[in-house]
């Protein structure tokens, strides 16, 4: 169980790897980890500045476990996740219970005319609609709605939120200390007893966010199309958000199909941080949490993405001024490379210092922001190393491109600096205690850490492994990675509006 | 006795028992009195000078921050050279110091992972600084110098107007961000230093010797309070604060701007925007100061009415219609100037005319159905259970007095304020509708795909095209618009 400090260190970083090797230390014996019976884990981490405390709920399962014809749904579950149980949110959960079941049925045959291919029926599919917002309007008489969330804002509750992404679904925000057993109640309960109430119209809230998102936003809708290039086999190639025509289609049914499947206690860890202590925090967190029920783990095989071997572009014309963007495949999080990876990203994005601001924006002066970055879409499976730039005006995406490549054959032609091998050292390991200041950060760090590692200390061990990378590990890496062939390429390019005429400037 | 207490405790279990039939589950879990919290206050230093200190320790991790705000902002900046603050605030870091160039401070603080920025706002611009305990008096030399002798190199105020222009060039790219912008200058008029915006040739007027003197003007210890949190003792570091800005001479005495309003006219005004499916749709005007007495029933109000999941627009527009993700609003409210009283909603470009009635609707419910004895309750609730996060980190307590000290306002105006809203009762809440929000006084901004409109937007009253075409450079040559080479 004993953490074991940075082995090596260069002397240049002796003093502030003194002051971070205690913080670890005290990180130890204020960290406690337990598996529940039924698989989940939980981590507490001591942090007595103050009467509150924060927890980060971490789901595995994200949008790439999304089943067929069903993009969008871990998104669409999260938001489920938020409206009450059998217990919250219902004037009386067994009528309710009957009237939910009849939205189903009502909306399964609305379904079966809508997709027909033959033979559709619009008389008839108007009615089954009609049907439909009938038995919604008569499940609606039960709800109370977002009781949910209003029992925690009454308690304080502060940041009340979650997310979705490629590889996990995550629920966080803090509470006043003294309402830990309620919290622990709560927030077990909405993964033991969720209810898919009004489920048509939080949908429609999911397709608004959609559009703000994507559709009614030029980046927004460059990204989608770009990583759906870069990714032909392996689920990465779908959305997050979901395709419009899933997220007209998937039911209720299909939701409580999708929670049931992943939401397993084996796939969850709870980290939690704050004015907390472990001994009395815990029996009340397995009282909670100990409950939901398990079952074997879903299976998880997914297509590997295959090598791509020759370069893909996608090419927006818009109204709005230009961006490039390029993404190169690269292994998973787990791989041997990862540090080196971050240890690129780094020196080539990281404040004025680095590479990409020194020649395009600095230097070139042909780019207002430059920056390369790792993790497009996500980090589990095999994924890009992206780099992109916002071209001056005047001046054009392919110019950008050229000196972004420019930067990256330095990168293989010549060693990097002692200097920047340095920065990069140091960077990692402040960066790390800014990341420590707060209950919030923390909570989050340590789950992410402990399901994806399955230990949290891997968190202090990712700034020893960046310690370790060499300069010959990032010429390796640049040159094994960054080649033509293996290049998706993402444009928007300027074009006029066709109508500007008329609309008076929307450009 | 023994016997009638055993009777009397079998009858208070079925009491008990009896109730929580009656109530939730999740009701009956303890909560708990919150233990006592005095978050710890920084200790106040002011310099025979003028300048203002504030000094707070937090051994946590070895860490040293600290941020001075000078007095003097975007607010005050001349009307043909809007965008000089913001040239101002990038160039005093990267032009440099007297001894060094930016891009030598650059590799000198980057090796120690530290940071020293620059930054402004409409009230004030900043100078801060975040490094290791270790390499606290490397960074704050460069932060002091940095304070005192900025050299504003040429080439990066070059650069500077540059990424300006970039900016200029993009800004009506995002619909969100038209939305903010456009709906500011209704709210506040279009000229009106809170809302106008830099121009290619506004930018290409600003000189290096406007920042030199931008900075004469301003910076000086009286006009300067700074703050400082993380690893120190303090008594050693007032020591080297004197030491280091003591015999700094006091300036002129800041004056703030006089600054008008002259809000649009009621009404709706447009703008088409084709490359989007859904409308951005904003009703504005003009809100209040946090010194006014009904800012606190203004607080619950908005809470109740537009801050959070359990207010009215949140759970009518977005829970029960379905109409929006993001919807919300309230009475805007700013320390030293009116705030903007705002409704927001983003909906499809299909029921952009129907979200505008549905937010009317709640609007006109607030006459008809008052915010109740429950709502008031939760937001109250809501407020006062999640005060201690204002207080949480020795940060925010650092960052709360530096706002009050630089507002005027009372130091103890966090207290204050947790009073105030305890007091707020039913009847404080129900006059602020009728004195704060009028349906006839907002004006309406849609952003949007006018052809996908459900209804054109004239079926609700006359439009005002708003233009919102970037003016040209004047002259002037590709990739530096204005130039004044």
């Amino acid at each position: 169980m004993k953490y074991r400090v940075f082995r090596t260190l260069p002397l240049f970083v002796v003093l502030s790897a003194v002051a971070f090797a205690q913080d670890l230390a005290s990180f130890e014996k204020r960290i406690t980890v337990k598996k529940l019976n039924n698989g989940l884990t939980v981590v507490i981490c001591e942090r007595p500045e103050a009467p509150v405390f924060a927890f980060f709920t971490h789901v595995d399962a994200g949008s790439v476990q999304d089943p067929l014809g069903e993009t969008g749904m871990a998104h669409m579950f999260e938001h489920m996740a938020f409206k009450g149980t059998d217990k919250i949110g219902t004037t009386d959960y067994a009528a309710e219970k009957v009237a939910l079941q009849k939205v189903e049925q009502a909306y399964a045959a609305y379904l079966a005319e809508r997709d027909k291919r033959v033979d559709r029926d619009d008389q008839k599919l108007k009615e089954w609609e009609k049907a439909w917002q009938a038995a919604i309007a008569e499940a609606q008489r039960y709800v109370k709605p977002n009781e949910f969330p209003q029992i925690l804002e009454s308690n304080g509750a502060e940041g009340l939120n979650a997310f979705t992404n490629e590889d996990e679904t995550a629920y966080h925000y803090s509470l006043p200390e003294n309402r830990l057993e309620l919290w622990a109640y709560l927030e077990s309960e909405r993964f033991i007893h969720p209810v898919m109430r009004e489920f048509y119209k939080e949908r429609n809230v999911v397709i608004e966010e959609r559009r703000l998102r994507t559709d009614s936003n030029p980046i927004g809708r460059l990204l989608e199309q770009f990583v759906t290039a870069a990714f032909q086999a392996h689920p990465y190639h779908r959305p997050t958000i979901g395709w419009m025509s899933d997220l007209n289609s998937f039911s209720a049914t299909d939701a409580r199909r999708f929670f049931d499947t992943y939401y397993i206690p084996s796939n969850m860890v709870v980290a939690v941080a704050g004015d907390v202590k472990a001994s009395e925090a815990m029996p009340i967190i397995e009282k909670y949490f100990g409950r939901i029920p398990s079952h074997e783990k879903p299976d998880e095989r997914t297509t590997t993405e295959p090598p791509q071997n020759s370069e893909r572009r996608v090419v927006l014309r818009e109204a709005t001024q230009s961006l490039y963007l390029e993404g190169y495949h690269r292994p998973d999080y787990l791989s041997k490379d990862d540090a080196v990876y971050d240890a690129i990203a780094d020196l080539m994005s990281n404040g004025r210092t680095s590479r990409l601001y020194r020649a395009l924006v600095r230097d070139k002066k042909i780019a207002a922001d430059s920056a390369g970055f790792t993790g497009l879409p996500g980090i589990k499976y095999p994924h890009l190393f992206a780099f992109y730039a916002f071209p001056m005006p005047g001046h054009k995406p392919e110019e950008v491109a050229e000196a972004i490549h420019a930067e990256i054959e330095r990168l293989k032609a010549q060693d990097i600096s002692d200097d920047e091998l340095k920065m990069i050292k140091t960077r990692a390991k402040a960066n790390l205690i800014r990341g420590l200041a707060n209950d919030e950060g923390l909570a989050f760090q340590l789950a992410i850490y402990q399901a994806r590692y399955d230990d949290w200390r891997e968190l202090f061990r990712s700034v020893d492994r960046i310690d370790k990378v060499t300069k010959a590990d990032i010429r390796r890496v640049a040159t094994q990675t960054f080649v033509p062939a293996n290049r998706t390429v993402g444009i928007i390019e300027t074009t006029p509006p066709a109508t500007q005429a008329q609309s008076g400037g929307a450009q | 006795m023994k016997r009638a207490s055993v009777i009397l405790l079998i009858f208070l279990v079925a009491m008990i028992c009896g109730a929580a039939a009656q109530t939730a589950e999740w009701q009956q879990i303890k909560v708990p009195p919150l233990p006592a919290f005095h978050p710890q206050e920084p200790k106040r230093v002011e310099l025979p000078n003028g300048m203002v200190i504030f000094l707070q320790e937090d051994h946590e991790l070895p860490l040293i921050d600290g941020i001075a705000r000078i007095r003097g902002g975007v607010r005050s900046e001349p009307a043909n050279k809007v965008g000089l603050v913001e040239i101002y605030s990038e160039v005093w870091r990267t032009g440099g110091t007297k001894t060094q160039t930016g891009d030598q401070l650059d590799d000198y603080l980057e090796i120690r992972a530290a940071k020293v920025e620059s930054g402004s706002n409409v009230d004030s611009t900043t100078l801060s600084w975040s490094s290791l305990k270790t390499d606290f008096d490397d960074v704050f030399k460069v932060f002091a110098e940095l304070l005192r002798e900025p050299e504003f190199r040429e080439d990066k105020v070059d650069l500077a107007q540059r990424e300006a222009f970039d900016a200029i060039s993009r800004r009506n790219d995002d619909v969100g961000g038209i939305a903010v912008r456009e709906s500011t200058k209704l709210a506040y008029g279009a000229q009106n230093p809170y809302a106008r915006v830099p121009e290619y040739a506004t930018v290409a007027a600003v000189t290096r010797q406007d920042l030199i003197d931008w900075h004469h003007a301003h910076v000086h210890p009286n006009n300067i309070i700074l703050g400082i949190a993380g690893d120190f003792d303090s008594s050693q570091m007032e020591a080297k604060l004197r030491q280091a800005f003591g015999n700094w001479p006091k300036g002129p005495a800041f004056k703030p701007p006089e600054i008008e309003f002259h809000p649009a006219k009621p009404g709706y005004y447009l703008i088409p925007k084709e490359d989007v499916n859904q409308s951005s749709i904003r009703m504005v005007e003009l809100g209040t100061t946090r010194r006014n007495p009904d800012y606190y029933a203004i607080e619950v109000f908005n809470e109740a009415f537009g801050g959070s999941f359990s207010s009215r627009l949140f759970r009518n527009i977005r829970t029960k219609l379905g109409l929006a993700y993001s919807v919300g609003g309230g009475i805007g409210t700013a320390f030293d100037h009116p705030g903007i009283l705002r409704l927001s909603i983003g909906t499809k470009s299909q029921s952009t005319v129907e979200s505008i009635q549905a937010m009317y609707q709640q609007v006109d419910d607030l006459a008809k159905q008052p915010i109740t004895q429950p709502e008031i309750q939760q937001a109250k609730d809501s407020i006062l259970n999640s005060f201690v996060f204002n207080f949480d980190t020795p940060e925010k307590v650092l960052r709360e007095r530096m706002a009050y000290e630089f507002y005027g306002y009372p130091p103890d105006f966090l207290e204050k304020y947790r009073a105030g809203i305890e007091k707020v009762q039913i009847a404080d809440v129900a006059r602020i509708p009728p004195k704060y929000l009028h349906k006839d006084q907002l004006a309406i901004l849609v952003v949007g795909n006018t052809s996908e409109f459900d209804k054109p937007l004239a079926s609700l009253g006359p439009v005002t095209k708003v233009d919102i075409t970037i003016p040209p450079p004047p002259g002037a040559e590709q990739g530096k618009p204005g130039s004044q080479q």
